[in-house]
């Protein structure tokens, strides 16, 4: 496998009545990445996982998961997915032993395997000692915890992930992605939704960002980041008044117009070294007191702002 | 095949380890039964004429019926949980059979709806009712009804694939399948209602089966309406089957 896409998707269409929930996606995986699907609520991420688990038949375009097509090998391809969706899709009234048990035999493992494998998973999710309680006692990240095992169970080769982290406590989130992680260190490749950027940022190696049913931008975090611009210069003032005097004061750093939001200046500038200590000397020399220096460079959040905020601006142009 | 049955299996013990983890439940298929004939016998009882049987013995096969028709109630709100709580998906991505989580739902309601039989005969005998027919015949009569209850079963599987909610599929139920039991030869000779109701009761399926189980355990003339009844059911279980496995397939969260 080892070169060869893990997941394929060329020109996914999917309409639900007028909408058009996918408007030709492509994606795609190398074997053993992590591909991010970034986008607000109703982008399309879950109607593409729908698609590339079989759940759902694309209106047009293909896909290949493991090397098998959604559409036409989707029996087979259920033997080499897991899934772990939006909701923690495990059964409340059995206890978490046996929600692992049960979905080991409906992946028709061997005689034996499904209660091994469910022993083995509760034990590296740290669920041992609440395998025989029953799941309705769990709290939500244990839940999440016990959904993500299922969706591991048969070991598959490739992994969706639809928002695994929404709705959980900061702790949880982090242990979920260690998890994930783990995986991914073994070979599985991932396909992961979010609309967190800051884990798209840390799990994904590429990120493809959806809206409106369309991959708007694609590439690594890094490449994505470079897209909105370089480095900045981030300056909070003690006085708003002083922001004519403090843009003036650091014109000869600027590499592009400064932006502003209240006493906040951003300035983008060309070069790190020796900036901070040279713009307060500037500030300073300028009699303009300040709060806050630092150096920032643009993070997921920019590129999601900056992609979508273009979308904006174009739709109220329209409008006026 | 073999996965197929296995598949079923593995959700029908689901199901079982529920009900026995959730015993509330358990109150639907005992106290509910009883309930009903009690009502029936003693508060209805002495105001309807049942041409020389005595009402008991009249009201016990139609109670038994309509108690099988709406056993599947619990397939219903099962189906519509585990598609709110994105089980179904889950299943949907497994490979495993595409009619195994209702084929798994609708075994386990035959063992339930067993108990409920149980009970309302062991009621009914301790309140007057008695067999006036061969052994075999009532074990025919009990087939039959298990059978009744399980076409049902497969109603209820379609209503809770396409309502919003437990709540929702268990009210929908109630609506189309309530009428159906009161217009019909249950509780009441259909002779005493108005002219298009009485047409509507003697060829209701109910009326059908009510008069074939009248026949297997009191020995009522029989006719055609045994297997007019063995085949309602078997059509009603194929229809409704091939409905809710497609509807099953196409399934979304809500």
């Amino acid at each position: 496998m080892s070169g060869e896409a893990a997941i394929e998707a060329q020109g996914l269409v999917k309409s639900y009545g007028d909408v058009r929930a996918l408007d030709g996606v492509d994606l795609s995986a190398p074997s053993g990445t992590v591909l991010g699907l970034l986008g607000p609520n109703g982008a399309g991420k879950t109607t593409a996982v729908r698609i590339l688990t079989t759940l759902l038949p694309a209106d047009g375009g293909s896909a290949r998961v493991a090397g098998l097509d959604v559409g036409t090998q989707a029996q087979e391809l259920r033997q080499r997915i897991g899934l772990a969706g939006q909701y923690a899709a495990v059964d409340e009234n059995l206890t978490g032993l046996e929600n692992l048990q049960m979905v080991g035999q409906l992946y028709h493992l061997p005689k034996g395997e499904p209660k091994a494998r469910a022993a083995e998973l509760l034990e590296r999710f740290d669920l041992a000692e609440a395998g025989g309680r029953l799941v309705r006692t769990y709290s939500g990240g244990m839940r999440r915890r016990l959904d993500l095992a299922a969706a591991l169970v048969a070991r598959p080769p490739v992994l969706f992930l639809d928002e695994p982290t929404t709705g959980l406590d900061p702790r949880s989130r982090i242990g979920l992605w260690e998890t994930i992680e783990g995986r991914v260190a073994d070979g599985t490749t991932v396909l992961l939704t979010t609309q967190y950027l800051d884990e798209a940022d840390r799990l994904a190696d590429r990120i493809s960002v959806i809206d409106h049913g369309r991959v708007i931008a694609e590439g690594t975090s890094d490449e994505l980041k470079d897209q909105v611009g370089g480095e900045a210069l981030e300056v909070t003032l003690e006085a708003a008044g002083d922001a004519e005097a403090a843009i003036a004061a650091l014109d000869g750093f600027c590499s592009a117009p400064p932006e502003r939001d209240g006493v906040v200046l951003r300035v983008p500038v060309a070069e790190r070294k020796g900036t901070i200590a040279h713009a307060v000397q500037r500030l300073n020399d300028a009699d303009i007191g300040i709060d806050d220096i630092s150096m920032r460079r643009p993070t997921l959040d920019d590129v999601f702002l900056n992609l979508t905020g273009h979308a904006a601006e174009e739709a109220e142009e329209g409008e006026g | 095949m073999s996965t197929g049955i296995s598949d079923t299996l593995v959700l029908a013990k689901r199901n079982f380890l529920r009900i026995a983890r959730a015993p509330d439940l358990l109150l639907a298929f005992t106290v509910q039964p009883i309930m009903f004939v009690l009502l029936f016998a003693y508060v209805f009882g002495g105001a309807i004429e049942t041409g020389g049987q005595s009402y008991i013995n009249f009201l016990i096969p139609g109670i038994l019926v309509q108690t099988m028709a709406f056993g599947g109630f619990v397939t219903a709100m099962g189906i519509a949980e585990d598609l709110r709580k994105g089980l179904v998906d889950r299943f949907r991505s497994l490979p495993m059979s595409r009619s195994a989580v209702l084929a798994g739902r609708t075994l386990s309601d035959i063992v339930t709806n067993a108990i409920s039989i149980t009970v309302m005969l062991v009621v009914g005998v301790i309140i007057g009712f008695g067999f006036e027919s061969p052994f075999l015949h009532v074990v025919a009569g009990i087939l039959l009804l298990l059978l009744f209850g399980y076409a049902f079963s497969w109603v209820f599987a379609f209503i809770g694939l396409t309502s919003s909610s437990p709540e929702a599929a268990q009210s929908l139920g109630f609506i189309v399948i309530f009428p159906l039991t009161f217009v019909s030869s249950a509780f009441v000779p259909p002779e005493t209602m108005p002219g298009a109701l009485q047409w509507f009761a003697e060829w209701n399926p109910f009326s059908i089966t009510v008069n074939a189980i009248r026949a297997l355990f009191i020995g009522d003339p029989a006719g055609n309406t045994v297997w007019g009844a063995v085949a309602w059911s078997i059509g009603i279980a194929a229809v409704f089957g091939v409905l809710a496995v497609a509807k099953y397939k196409r399934a979304v969260v809500r």
